[in-house]
């Protein structure tokens, strides 16, 4: 039978409500999805009227604000600050994005939602699992393959032929892509998802590389790549500006070169 | 206190950290044929050696003749002749080697027109023995870190190294003064581990995070500088950190110095380029320590820019658009984001910040962690070794120049991993473990689970990070790092005071967070406490009450042990190696350090 709600124990209910402390400037109410896996009780909406004058501009400022001075139990992954290391990857408004390079501002609306990336299962508050994400990482073998000896120096390459690799090395595995993917949010189990397949494409475009027909074997499968309907969700989220899609088309297209 | 059940596990190496020296130590235990666990708090690609930009020095001489030796000499005379000189050699000489297994392994570096390696200019970085700036800096756009990391970490799945992430290392495992071991936390389900080794290898990182103001990630919280301290074993040369002279004004994140090695430069509000005042030789391209001590004067004397004449600015907008975009792409997006500046037409706003520790736990070239045992200043800690910004070997010394953190991580990585293979056997049998060696580890990990004071977490670590940027800045005087010392001691005494609201187990980050602040708040008072002891201006640790360098009495390393129950801090040295490691170079005598 069609299932058109969540499962009972998947509700997000209503949660606590903070308000702003006494004296507090400007502020903005932000809804954050919280659970916690050793409490009973479903998933909840906990809003934070949050002083923005006593914070810095991006939404994760936001979020170490009311970690710091307001509920030191809200849980999120974060590191770097400025958008390289891919931590803070969270859907802010509805969108996949960093937290930490976007601006709270910048987010329509009268309140800002924060949950966790979705269509992946939750730790805890807005720490997803990750674990099949990264195994499809791995799945697409990303290291340099060669079978020529290694020379004694670098391996020579043209400015030409490293500028291919422009786009794509730049991922910083943060998965906005792959979670905004309906396709993935489909068949994660069977489609390798945009952030695999670009790094796919980064190491079949490599010059140095010397393996591209076992990678384009491997990817070549029904589910693994052909899940890619160029919904485009992708590249309209990716934080750093690259193209999964049009690094999936470039692949779909070695494919068929490889054989007319 | 709750009953906890550790889950075991035994190697032959254990890896604590998976950045770039982590990472590169992993590997080459594998390969080794050594059962290798690399545990780590974060993904490895969210380490911080991803937020590295500028590059990794090696003297490839891709783009003019270059030497070893040069490289040596500019490390030596940027260390401010506190580095030791036969490590400086064992890094310099292994570092073109390093550089070209990287690009084995697939780091997509830029390249020059021939297709060899492109190399940038970077801060004290010269010819000939100081001549004129040189181009040793190896290059990824300024993404160089990112690549490196990136492709360490497929490079590692392509081998035997098996991963424990996203768990939190709490405490060596000692057994009179050997090292067997780490326990640690996992995350995910909550769960207590003790991982048993015949060899730990700690490459947790700095500890930028002791600071209020840092480039360093949020989680460069030192652990396994607190983890060493509480084993009892001392840090050395803490007091000697730097300031990244382009930190982005008000969030504090990096622009990297290949902006400069580019052909960028610094102006104040006369509009003047004064580092042609400062180091008229290398003028922009001085180290770090001397252009963040310049800028700190302009400022200080009026020559500041903006409203309230508190910064800098790093012009770019001359150069051509077209370089921008292909060589420095990261830092024109971050210019963008964090300041709002488009790179092409205007400058960017920058302040001095937080970026590195050259102190660390004591290693030799071997990467062995060493102690001082009575007249024996070189003993090795068995079963314990330590490599990348965690460590201290010395190569940097004072003060360390750009692109050489890089290099460190790799080639000390490996040189680790090589020892680990001369050393150790695979499989050999270990001694049981007992549990009085880790009944402290739970002891403290409960209590601070636990903790129910008055003082939130935060509170007490924003107190620690005022503490350290008003009195242990660029510039020190002695009753500054007094005050320092005295603030960090209340910090420390309100520790019992602390608050912690989540009795979680599963990603409790309030409990972590309260177990880093443990960690940086005992690296924290070593920093001041040395800063304090040494009463000369030697690289990053200027002392506007003692101007110079003071050879005849402070060539030396500090050591620094933490009396954990009481905060105190005991200092004793070491001497710097004045010899080199082969008959190939000679030892660099100091003189005068000037640009």
């Amino acid at each position: 039978m069609v299932q058109l709600r969540l499962p009972e124990n998947s509700r997000v209910k209503r949660g606590k409500h903070h308000p702003a402390p006494a004296g507090a400037g400007k502020t903005k109410t932000f809804r954050v999805y919280r659970y916690d896996p050793e409490e009973p009780g479903n998933p909840r909406w906990d809003s934070y009227d949050v002083d923005v004058e006593a914070c810095g501009p991006m939404v994760l400022d936001v979020l170490i604000h009311i970690k710091n001075t307001m509920d030191p139990t809200l849980a999120f992954r974060r590191s770097c600050r400025e958008g390289v290391c891919g931590s803070c990857a969270m859907n802010i408004g509805g969108r996949n994005t960093l937290a930490c390079t976007h601006g709270w501002e910048e987010v329509p609306g009268r309140d800002i939602s924060v949950s966790p990336l979705p269509h992946m299962p939750v730790i805890k508050d807005l720490v997803p699992d990750l674990t099949l994400f990264y195994a499809q990482y791995a799945s697409i073998q990303p290291w340099l393959q060669t079978e020529t000896p290694e020379p004694q120096k670098e391996w020579v390459q043209s400015p030409e032929d490293r500028e291919k690799l422009d786009g794509l090395y730049e991922c910083i595995l943060c998965a906005c892509c792959s979670t905004s993917c309906p396709s993935y949010w489909w068949n994660q189990e069977k489609y390798l998802g945009p952030a695999a397949l670009l790094h796919a494409y980064r190491w079949l475009i490599d010059s140095r590389d010397e393996a591209t027909g076992e990678r384009l074997d491997e990817l070549e499968d029904p589910f693994k790549l052909y899940r890619c309907h160029t919904i485009m969700n992708c590249a309209q989220v990716c934080p750093k500006g690259l193209n999964p899609a049009k690094a999936i088309a470039e692949v779909k297209k070695m494919l068929v070169e490889r054989v007319v | 206190m709750a009953a906890y059940n550790f889950i075991d596990h035994k190697f032959d190496v254990v890896v604590v950290g998976a950045g770039g020296s982590g990472l590169r130590a992993a590997l080459g235990c594998a390969q080794a044929g050594l059962k290798t666990a690399c545990i780590s708090k974060v993904f490895p690609t969210r380490s911080h050696t991803v937020a590295a930009q500028g590059g990794i020095s090696a003297s490839l001489g891709n783009m003019g003749e270059d030497d070893w030796r040069w490289h040596m000499y500019d490390t030596v005379k940027g260390s401010d002749w506190l580095g030791d000189q036969d490590a400086i050699e064992y890094l310099c000489r292994n570092a073109p080697a390093a550089v070209y297994e990287l690009e084995h392994w697939g780091v997509p570096f830029s390249r020059n027109a021939e297709g060899k390696i492109y190399q940038r200019a970077f801060g004290g970085m010269t010819r000939n023995y100081g001549e004129a700036p040189i181009q040793r800096t190896c290059a990824a756009a300024d993404r160089t870190g990112h690549a490196m990391l990136h492709t360490m970490y497929g490079q590692s799945l392509a081998h035997d190294t098996e991963f424990f992430i996203e768990y939190f290392a709490l405490d060596l495992i000692m057994d009179e003064g050997v090292c067997r071991g780490v326990t640690a936390w996992k995350l995910d389900d909550g769960t207590m581990h003790r991982f048993q080794a015949q060899l730990v290898i700690l490459a947790t990182g700095g500890y930028g995070r002791a600071y209020f103001s840092a480039t360093s990630a949020h989680t460069c919280t030192g652990d396994g500088g607190g983890m060493a301290l509480r084993a009892g074993l001392p840090l050395q040369d803490m007091e000697f950190v730097q300031f990244h002279p382009t930190g982005i004004y008000g969030s504090g994140c990096l622009i990297t110095e290949g902006a400069r090695g580019e052909g960028g430069y610094l102006t104040n509000s006369e509009g003047e380029r004064f580092m042609e005042r400062y180091a008229p030789s290398v003028k922009d391209l001085a180290p770090r320590d001397m252009v963040s001590r310049a800028m700190t004067i302009e400022i200080r004397e009026g020559r500041g820019v903006g409203p309230n004449k508190d910064h800098i600015f790093l012009h770019l907008d001359h150069l051509d658009p077209k370089i921008l975009a292909e060589r420095l792409p990261g830092i024109s997006e971050s210019a963008k984001v964090f300041a709002g500046v488009d790179v092409t037409k205007e400058p960017i706003p920058v302040l001095p910040t937080v970026h590195y520790n050259m102190g660390g736990i004591p290693t030799n070239f071997f990467s062995e962690v060493v102690t001082r045992d009575g007249d024996n200043p070189d003993k090795v800690v068995p079963g314990l070794m330590a490599v990348g910004e965690a460590a201290c070997v010395s190569v940097h010394g004072a003060n360390r120049l750009g692109s050489n953190s890089l290099i460190d991580l790799v080639v000390f990585g490996r040189s680790a991993a090589l020892r680990a293979a001369d050393t150790i056997k695979a499989g050999e049998k270990q001694p049981e473990l007992k549990d009085h060696m880790t009944d402290g580890h739970l002891a403290r990990f409960d209590r601070f689970r636990n903790a129910n004071g008055g003082t939130p977490t935060a509170a007490l670590r924003l107190e620690m990070q005022k503490a350290m940027q008003d009195d242990a800045a660029v510039f020190r005087e002695g009753h500054t790092l007094e005050s320092g010392v005295k603030r960090l001691q209340a910090v420390h005494d309100k520790r019992p005071d602390i608050s912690v609201s989540d009795r979680g187990l599963i990603w409790n980050t309030d409990l972590m967070e309260t177990l880093e602040f443990d960690n940086l708040i005992g690296q924290a008072a070593v920093t001041v406490n040395g800063a304090v002891n040494r009463t000369e201006s030697r690289g990053a640790h200027a002392r506007e009450d003692f101007a110079d360098r003071n050879d005849a009495e402070w060539m030396k390393h500090t050591l620094a042990w933490f009396d954990d129950a009481t905060g105190k801090v005991r200092i004793d040295y070491r001497p710097v190696h004045n010899f080199t490691m082969t008959n190939d170079i000679a030892y660099i005598p100091p003189k005068a350090r000037v640009y």
